[in-house]
């Protein structure tokens, strides 16, 4: 395997609560992981299990009455935890772009679409408004919106969802950020446009050679998108692995669970989707030993009591399980 | 003819179906055209613009002084000669203090509550978006003002001055800002949880440019809506004030005076009272037409192509 180039996103130990220390709840602990330039990272997990929050704590947008508690976020050098809000404000949108969820509501329906990728460039580069609006007519073409230079003087409400959410995107990438977050791109979207989207998120990334943070809770998604994966389940990051291992090979009965929801096109009928009994444990009053044990169906005392880390396996593989833990790992 | 000469019915225009149109020119041209399309709103513009002109030029049109009396025709009914729509009862010529009132009222309608709108949108905005201590002190102090009854509040600020046009645009600007306040900043509520703000922060924006780009448009009609829907009413307080003796003196002519006037002569001479009477009518009832076009204009949604 070839060696991978340096990671340009390192997280350490990101710990996001909201509340207050005694009443309130720990959405995101301790996650760690890095992100590497022209590799893409799946974050799936169901909701509430603290993938937006990872998302919002990187690019410190969590609003009150949250707040990032611990870790670190190093980007070239820096802690973006601890920088000045003025400088993380060219980090957003200038390093980091991101996409969101819903582009029906992430557009001012007030301004024109060409007046807000432009906003976005002005933020960030020293450039008149007339060279600013001559790039987002650029970057319009680039993501396949056609008469580009007509439709910049558009308005959102003129454009379907899935050209939104091409706006959206080339506002996000309008200064070529190094990493670009994807915040369930392509869940309010239909079938046929989420392939065109992913699509082009893949080719941008590919082109800026940036690497991209993808959230989402479709594994379909993840396996044609992602390079490595990481499975979260109630804040915490339970699995980490290659997409091949994880998808082949899972260790966390979480994951596997996830896997068994799925359905597939060749699926037999005869056995029909496992649902996971009961649901995610409430954050405010986390279980004590493992946060999966109350849903577990391999769950042994030692579950109740012992709460798991995440521990490699191998070098591409990581489970937080301590019954996987126990087990030899195998070649 | 086959069906392969058919046209295309899934032509592949661009990678996915939108519904396009060609675009505008520029986006100032639409919003007025969305305003001049609105009938309503272009005859009362029109009109607001006709009673604005007449009345500035009131000096020159005017063929009496507003306070001319011809003590030989007091009360003089409408089209009598000399005197087109009558004369008051003390022998004033009407169409003469109907103009020079005109200027008074005007001033009095459009004048405090733009100054108020923008004050008010500016605090409001403000108050709403920062929150806090920031939040509480505008919004307490303003609370304070709003209290008082609108009227009352405005004779006891108008009584403090000496009397005049002045005095009276300064007392109904004050009194309207707590208004305008509660308006921008429950506006600029319902904005902020918006995911474009959420997005525009995560595209790197600080809080003033979120602040002009993506509150303030949004924010800005309902305030110019409700503007246009006070301009009307301002008329008739500014009215009041004079009656009261705290506005305009006697003889100056403003239209809410007029009717005050008037009203003694109701029976002998109704048309003192009926001329300024239906001028205000009709000038609160263009600003409220201006006003709809207005909202419909700003709000994009409502661009037809």
């Amino acid at each position: 395997m070839s060696v991978l180039p340096a990671p340009c996103l390192i997280v350490e130990n990101l710990t996001t609560r909201f509340g207050s220390d005694r009443a309130g709840a720990t959405v995101v602990e301790g996650v760690t992981f890095d992100l590497t330039p022209g590799r893409t990272m799946a974050l799936v997990g169901e909701s509430g299990s603290g993938k937006s929050a990872t998302a919002l704590s990187l690019m410190r947008l969590i609003e009150a009455p949250g707040r990032i508690i611990a870790g670190k976020v190093l980007l070239g050098g820096r802690d973006l935890l601890t920088i000045p809000e003025r400088e993380m404000e060219d980090v957003r949108g200038g390093q980091i772009g991101m996409v969101f969820q819903d582009p029906l509501t992430s557009l001012n329906p007030a301004l024109t679409i060409g007046r807000q990728i432009a906003e976005t460039i002005l933020a960030h580069r020293d450039v008149s408004y007339a060279e600013a609006e001559r790039r987002a007519i650029d970057l319009l073409l680039r993501v396949g919106v056609t008469d580009a230079a007509e439709r910049v003087h558009d308005y959102p409400h003129h454009f379907s969802g899935g050209m939104r959410q091409r706006v959206l995107i080339a506002a996000a990438i309008s200064c070529s950020p190094s990493i670009l977050i994807a915040d369930e791109p392509t869940t309010a979207l239909d079938v046929t446009v989420q392939a065109k989207i992913l699509r082009l998120l893949h080719d941008l990334q590919q082109e800026m050679h940036a690497s991209m943070l993808l959230i989402t809770h479709d594994l379909g998604v993840v396996a044609a998108m992602a390079d490595t994966v990481m499975v979260m389940y109630a804040g915490r990051i339970v699995e980490r692995a290659d997409v091949d291992t994880l998808f082949h090979a899972p260790r966390h009965p979480y994951t596997k669970a996830l896997l068994a929801c799925v359905a597939g096109i060749e699926d037999d009928r005869s056995s029909p989707l496992e649902p996971i009994t009961g649901t995610a444990p409430d954050l405010t009053d986390p279980p004590k030993g493992c946060r999966f044990a109350p849903r577990c169906p391999m769950v042994q005392d030692v579950c109740l009591r012992t709460d798991p880390v995440l521990r490699a396996l191998s070098k591409d593989h990581a489970v937080a399980c301590v019954l996987v833990n126990k087990e030899p790992v195998d070649a | 003819m086959t069906a392969r000469d058919l046209p295309s019915l899934t032509k592949p225009a661009g990678p996915e179906l939108s519904l396009h149109v060609p675009a505008p020119p520029a986006q100032r041209a639409w919003r007025l055209k969305s305003f001049v399309r609105d009938r309503g709103a272009l005859v009362a513009a029109l009109f607001l613009v006709t009673v604005a002109a007449v009345v500035v030029l009131a000096p020159v049109l005017s063929p009496y002084t507003s306070d001319e009396a011809d003590n030989l025709a007091r009360n003089a009914p409408m089209g009598t000669a000399g005197h087109f729509l009558g004369t008051d009862q003390q022998g004033r010529d009407m169409l003469a203090r109907l103009l020079f009132g005109g200027r008074v009222s005007l001033i009095v309608g459009v004048v405090p509550t733009i100054v108020a709108g923008m004050i008010g949108l500016a605090l409001g905005m403000l108050a709403g978006f920062f929150r806090g201590l920031a939040d509480q002190i505008i919004m307490r102090c303003l609370d304070v003002i709003f209290a008082f009854p609108m009227v009352l509040l405005a004779i006891a600020i108008a009584g403090a001055m000496r009397p005049g046009v002045l005095t009276e645009v300064i007392a109904i600007t004050i009194v309207l800002i707590p208004y305008f306040a509660r308006l921008a900043r429950t506006a600029t509520d319902s904005v902020l949880p918006m995911p474009f703000i959420e997005a525009a922060r995560a595209a790197g924006g600080s809080s003033f440019t979120i602040l002009m780009r993506y509150v303030l448009p949004n924010v800005f009609s309902p305030v110019v809506v409700y503007a246009t829907t006070l301009m009307g009413l301002m008329i008739v307080v500014g009215s009041g004030l004079s009656f009261l003796g705290l506005g305009v003196q006697p003889p100056t002519a403003d239209w809410g005076a007029m009717v005050a006037e008037g009203r003694v002569v109701l029976r002998k001479a109704p048309h003192v009272t009926v001329l300024p009477g239906l001028l205000i009518l009709i000038v609160s009832l263009a600003f409220n037409f201006i006003g709809d076009g207005i909202r419909d204009a700003l709000d994009p949604r409502t661009i037809r192509r």
